[in-house]
């Protein structure tokens, strides 16, 4: 096989991890996570430029050139927040040499992972992406060997295997429906050969299919009610993973989704896919969005309004259409780039006042202005308000349902309300009133979080027609 | 295909489901592990069969793996575990035998009901074992349900990976890809475990689950 930026984004990652797991030193090897996702970013940008043609195993299209530009790009934002951020965890002793040594090799390991589900072409070849993708998250929420991370990562380990266990049960599935018409062998799991097949396949098999790619890859997706692992596993880990789950690895699995749904939606005699998500995404909104209101620790706060935007997201794209559709696609990538930004800020607020309960820390706006406010944006990001890129995405999605379902939108509205009401709530103790908690010195890499934000509002007030055509592009891909 | 190949393969994925039922309802840890050991031998005889009859010799692979690790390596690794964590000699409140049959047996019911009727395009064995594969991933989730203690959970969770082994195999022709990255998931998921179990006996002095619950992020 010919070099090209393909191989690049999964080699990359892949010899760095092995590289990473060799060398001992900390210093050089947070420098050289830092360089290799650089490395990977550059390969990913370069898809636009040529792109390879599909093979039986790997395919770069518009949709997965998208999310791979996102996943590339928050890995390296990452990259370089948790280079200050796995500095003060080794001086505060939270974590030891051999411990960093793991996490950046696993960090890499992630990167290859989500980056081979992401191109995979052949859908036995994505399970066992999203299953490695699972396994090192597994090892890295589990890093800090507290009993309450550890009860974290046994948790998601368990819930995460049965969701992956019933995925392969759809993706046999899949392939037994493949079976008659393409031919037995690999020909019938190469997602581009079943696309144009499909509408020949047993619609019977493929909606019982479609159930159980629903039930595995939405527990990773982390819809309610199949979320119970999510809370759990962001508040436990290091904040960098917090940062790259809920901002890239759940959008991995609903990807996964979503290539499936176009597989159902060109056979006319299966079931429709759009209402299911549409269900499963309402309960996960309204329910995240009541859920807000209880939260004691500033990380399962914003792990429930990852459970609430994930379940906005599924709504948009099971309403499909162009509108739909390019509102879900917006809506995910301001999703990642501002959750990630939030939980940039979380980490060092955690780090400042010592502490992840929510009681025990206030007004931060106070003490540490710059940390302070900029959680304030992230959270009036976050919960919809203009003029940042959120509310844009939000309103699209409101009304294009308006228009083909106002009952539907009601819900969504009531939703989106009572969780901007809750975290408002919440923020109010954090960021305002009087100083309380430990006062740390913050020693903060802003720098992420800053041109996360920056975008997130750019896109609020203009968005450039290119990028707009692009998404369109990909929003008629998804039908 | 002849009957008696038919009538074989059917007996060996039947006897699978079989034994899951003998595993819901073992109180004691070794007798569990004795039965998986079982449920692993009766996967990896139907997977040889499978290999025989399809004449895909590429499936020998997967039954020598189910064989070998399945059925020897893990019980005895998990042997020594509950020896060295002490815990071989407790029993363990199973859900009540009987709701847990019923559970079972209407488990089974519906994934002869569902994969029946949505196959039945497809050729009889690869249909029955698909249905009889639904069965031991259901009766595998069950036990997951019923048991608190780790291994428990564990066991259930492997015997979930064979019911999926068998339906890998089930269907003619798919590529090895699928069935090799199956055992290997295993054999990952198995380390994972091992790690857990250790550290978790280090920090809690005990493996049953629910003790662990008490640490929630959310207290006071």
């Amino acid at each position: 096989m010919t070099f090209n930026a393909l191989t690049g984004v999964l080699v990359v990652p892949a010899a760095a991890a092995a590289l990473l797991a060799a060398l001992p030193n900390y210093r050089a090897t947070a420098r050289l996570n830092v360089a290799a996702t650089t490395l990977t970013l550059i390969c990913a940008l370069s898809l636009f430029f040529g792109r390879p043609q599909p093979s039986s195993y790997l395919l770069v299209d518009d949709l997965n050139g998208t999310f791979i530009v996102l996943t590339t790009f928050v890995g390296f934002t990452t990259s370089v927040f948790s280079l200050g951020y796995i500095g003060h965890e080794l001086e505060s002793g939270r974590l030891t040499p051999p411990f960093v040594r793991f996490y950046h090799a696993m960090y890499q390991v992630l990167m290859f992972a989500m980056n081979l589900a992401l191109v995979a072409n052949n859908i036995g070849l994505m399970w066992v992406a999203i299953e490695l993708a699972t396994l090192t998250t597994v090892l890295m929420v589990g890093i800090y060997r507290t009993p309450e991370a550890l009860e974290a990562a046994w948790k998601y380990f368990i819930l995460g295997s049965v969701g992956i266990a019933l995925a392969l049960f759809g993706t046999i599935l899949i392939y037994m429906a493949a079976r008659p018409v393409v031919g037995e062998g690999l020909d019938a799991m190469v997602w581009t050969v079943l696309i144009t097949r499909a509408g020949d396949f047993d619609p019977a098999l493929l909606d019982l299919a479609f159930v159980f790619l629903l039930l595995g890859y939405g527990t990773k997706v982390g819809l309610a009610p199949l979320h119970a692992w999510l809370p759990d596993a962001h508040a436990e880990g290091p904040t960098p993973i917090s940062a790259v789950l809920s901002g890239l690895l759940l959008n991995v699995a609903l990807y996964a989704l979503l290539r499936f749904k176009m597989l159902l939606a060109v056979n006319t005699a299966a079931l429709a896919p759009g209402p299911l998500l549409v269900t499963l995404g309402l309960i996960s909104l309204v329910f995240a969005a009541f859920m807000l209101y209880r939260r004691r620790d500033i990380k399962r706060l914003f792990a429930y309004s990852s459970i609430e935007h994930m379940g906005i997201i599924a709504f948009a794209f099971g309403m499909g259409g162009p509108l739909a559709n390019f509102a879900g696609l917006l809506h995910m990538t301001l999703h990642s780039l501002t959750k990630s930004a939030i939980f940039f800020a979380v980490g060092h607020v955690a780090q400042v006042k010592g502490t992840q309960r929510i009681a025990d820390m206030g007004g931060l706006t106070e003490t540490n202005p710059v940390l302070g406010w900029s959680l304030v944006l992230g959270v009036v990001a976050i919960a919809g308000l203009p003029p940042l890129g959120i509310f844009m995405s939000e309103f699209l999605v409101v009304s294009s349902t308006f228009a083909r379902a106002p009952l539907l939108a009601i819900i969504l509205v009531f939703g989106l309300l009572v969780g901007l009401a809750g975290l408002f709530l919440r923020l109010n103790s954090i960021a305002f009133g009087e100083p309380r908690g430990t006062n740390a010195k913050a020693r903060a890499s802003y720098v992420p979080m800053f041109a996360h934000l920056a975008l997130v509002l750019a896109a609020g007030i203009y968005l450039p027609p290119p990028l707009v055509a692009w998404f369109q592009n990909v929003a008629r891909l998804l039908g | 295909m002849s009957r008696i190949d038919f009538d074989i393969a059917h007996l060996l994925a039947g006897s699978l489901v079989l034994i899951s039922f003998l595993e819901l309802y073992q109180d004691r840890l070794y007798a569990l592990l004795n039965v998986y050991a079982l449920h692993a031998l009766a996967l990896a005889a139907s997977v040889a069969w499978q290999a025989f009859v399809q004449d895909a010799p590429h499936l020998y692979v997967t039954a020598t793996i189910a064989l070998a690790f399945k059925a020897i390596v893990i019980p005895v690794a998990l042997h020594r575990i509950i020896v060295r964590l002490g815990i071989h000699r407790e029993i363990e409140d199973v859900v009540g035998v009987g709701p847990a049959m019923l559970a079972g047996i209407g488990l089974v019911a519906l994934s002869m009901v569902v994969m029946l009727r949505v196959t039945h395009g497809a050729d009889p064995l690869a249909r029955e074992d698909l249905a009889f594969a639904l069965s031991v991933v259901l009766l595998g989730l069950l036990m997951m349900v019923t048991r608190r203690n780790a291994v428990g959970q564990v066991v259930g969770f492997m015997s979930l990976e064979n019911g999926l082994v068998l339906a890998a195999t089930g269907a003619k022709g798919m590529p090895l890809v699928v069935e090799i990255s199956v055992a290997f998931s295993v054999l990952i998921a198995f380390i994972v475990i091992g790690i857990f179990l250790f550290r978790i006996r280090e920090r809690f002095d005990t493996v049953d689950v629910q003790v662990l619950d008490r640490f929630r992020g959310e207290r006071g």
